[in-house]
């Protein structure tokens, strides 16, 4: 029951602030909705009792990256960026891909149970109290089951990281 | 609904009732800790500047947090004309909230913890506490004045940067343990009867630096820099917004004096809580209390009025019972099951005060950083040195288990890779003043500096 409630808490707010994000004019709002949507999906995966990512969630999007967008959005003129044009003009692109999407998701619902084997998976609980600690199941799959994946995932971002920095940097 | 609403609510309270309890109680005393917290800082100052310090308030100016918490709160409240008002009233709060809530993963001995045995614990703390830069951004912003986005611009880039140092010296120390729980952190340190600065020092010194530019404390007080930006991202705000934000400076400075303590000074543990012959140490802390009572005793006849002297008599009597709470555990049998948690609060507590007293003693003695050689020694200094410990810890650790070393034997290990951190660290500044020097030292980019 307290799940359920929870569950439900959670993910209204999240539903609500993303799209509460996308509708604000003024740039600082919309952030501040993202940091909601975002707190709000880290609940959620502490509901799934998913520790390490709610925590992750946390540092990295909430900590770090907004706190980098807030940020820049602090040194761009407002002014001037609440008298240009908000929306781009690929209402009908977007609203066929939405379509589509939608579709996919109708799909699977209609079929599912329809062919055997095939629709949306029942997965029983596991119970609480049973589950391995979150943080040493992801360690253990990033450092022991994939770790070239891993690091060749950590070069990869390095490499942008450096090209990014080179790219910024002034010539003299 | 309404029902289902009721049953979960009740649901909740049955499971959660003592950690809410507690963390009410929390709420409640912090505010009253925080303000003696600066009373203290007050009068540290006054002494180390040859000045009295507030006397006025109460007997030596005991009474003067009480006095300041009534006045802020009966201050006018204002809000500029021009200011985002949602976002203004929000951002005390956020600041304030995210403090206070990482203060729920802290325990304060082996049954003292709000949230009890969390897996993530230690990240729990450093993530939740780290929310509250945007407090200060946000209100930084909201304000619509030059210098209050000045010091949220400040405050943003410092904690950036400082946060990836600080996580590194974590991680050195979080090696020894290959636990995040807190409670298991200080049981290591307990069962290797030593404690991680000693295994760990340049990450101690690192975290030390990075922790206090990441409470805004000066000498990395550029956020709120008084003599360049007024008061920085607080300088529109008055009254209770005002004294939310100061709220949460202190309490973020206790959070990260706990974290340290946590991972570096053994947490509740006594100082060589794993050596038999050094369990005379148990009766120091009831030996100090009764001390000061005694002391409290002697200064009485010299007091000049009644009240006075009544109240030294009061402070007196009030540390004798600290201290035989402090010593019943040590010689009645009855009370031995509280000797873990009285103990373990008066240490926790005590390296705790310590923490913030050398946080007080350096704001003291240093003067304020210039915000270029803020990000230098951030960037430059600090990161790649606590890269390179954490590195030489993991090699470290790797020879320890080879050779089969534990607890002191440790040393023998860590002390080599400790040195030649520190061999880095010279190096790297000596490249950096060389570069240092082929710079026009004139054109130094002082970006935000205002």
């Amino acid at each position: 029951m307290l799940d359920k409630i929870l569950f439900y808490f959670f993910a209204a707010v999240a539903v609500a602030s993303a799209v509460l994000m996308v509708t604000r004019r003024n740039v600082i709002h919309s952030a501040i909705f993202l940091i909601t949507a975002l707190l709000a999906t880290a609940g959620i995966f502490l509901q799934l009792r998913a520790e390490f990512l709610f925590i992750v969630q946390i540092i990295l999007y909430v900590g770090g990256i907004m706190v980098l967008f807030v940020f820049v959005i602090m040194l761009v003129n407002l002014d001037v960026a609440l008298q240009q044009i908000q929306f781009a003009r690929q209402k009908w692109v977007a609203l066929l891909v939405a379509l589509a999407l939608a579709g996919q998701v109708g799909l699977m619902f209609w079929s599912s149970g329809k062919m055997p084997g095939q629709g949306l998976p029942v997965l029983t609980a596991a119970v609480a109290s049973n589950l391995p600690p979150n943080s040493e199941t992801v360690a253990h799959s990033l450092f022991d089951a994939y770790l070239l994946p891993f690091e060749i995932a950590s070069v990869l971002l390095l490499v942008a990281m450096i090209g990014a920095v080179v790219m910024a940097k002034k010539r003299t | 609904m309404m029902e289902a609403l009721l049953h979960g609510t009740i649901d909740f309270l049955k499971l959660y009732w003592a950690p809410l309890l507690c963390g009410v109680a929390v709420v409640a005393v912090l505010p009253l800790i925080v303000g003696y917290i600066v009373l203290v800082e007050r009068k540290l100052m006054a002494d180390m500047q040859a000045r009295l310090g507030p006397m006025r308030v109460g007997p030596h100016g005991l009474l003067q947090p009480i006095a300041d918490a009534v006045k802020l709160l009966i201050k006018e409240d204002i809000i500029p004309d021009n200011a985002d008002k949602l976002v203004f009233w929000l951002a005390p709060v956020l600041s304030v909230g995210a403090a206070l809530l990482s203060l729920a993963g802290l325990a304060i001995g082996p049954a003292f913890q709000i949230a009890q045995d969390i897996n993530i614990g230690i990240l729990f703390v450093v993530g939740i506490s780290a929310l509250g830069i945007f407090g200060i951004v946000l209100g930084g912003w909201a304000s619509n004045s030059h210098y209050s986005l000045m010091g949220a611009l400040r405050s943003s880039a410092q904690l950036v940067s400082y946060e990836t140092a600080a996580g590194m010296a974590l991680v050195s120390a979080l090696l020894f343990t290959g636990t995040l729980n807190i409670k298991s952190i200080v049981e290591a340190q307990s069962k290797e009867g030593i404690w991680f600065v000693m295994l760990a020092p340049v990450a101690f010194f690192t975290y030390l630096v990075a922790s206090i530019a990441e409470t805004n404390r000066a000498p990395f007080d550029l956020p709120e820099a008084e003599s360049e930006l007024v008061a920085g991202y607080m300088t529109e705000f008055s009254g209770f917004r005002w004294s939310l934000y100061f709220l949460a400076e202190y309490a973020n400075m206790i959070v990260v004096a706990s974290v340290a303590t946590t991972l570096f000074l053994g947490g509740w543990l006594r100082p060589f809580a794993s050596v038999p012959w050094l369990n005379v140490l148990d009766f120091l802390p009831a030996l100090l209390t009764v001390a000061v009572a005694a002391y409290c005793i002697v200064r009485v006849p010299k007091q000049p009025t009644r009240v006075q002297q009544s109240f030294m008599m009061a402070v007196a009597g009030l540390c004798f019972v600290v201290g035989l709470a402090l010593v019943a555990p040590v010689v009645l049998p009855v009370a031995k099951p509280f000797y873990a948690g009285i103990h373990g609060g008066f240490w926790f507590i005590s390296k705790v005060s310590l923490y913030i007293y050398f946080f007080m003693w350096l704001r003291f003695t240093i003067p304020r950083y210039r915000f270029d050689q803020l990000m230098r020694l951030g960037w430059h200094f600090l990161i790649p040195l606590s890269i390179i410990n954490v590195l030489l810890v993991g090699v470290a650790l790797i020879a320890g288990s080879y050779f089969h070393l534990q607890g002191w034997g440790l040393l023998l290990v860590t002390t080599p890779a400790a040195v030649i951190t520190l061999v880095a660290a010279l190096l790297i500044l000596a490249v950096d003043k060389e570069r240092d020097a082929r710079h026009d030292p004139n054109a130094a980019s002082d970006f935000y500096a205002g």
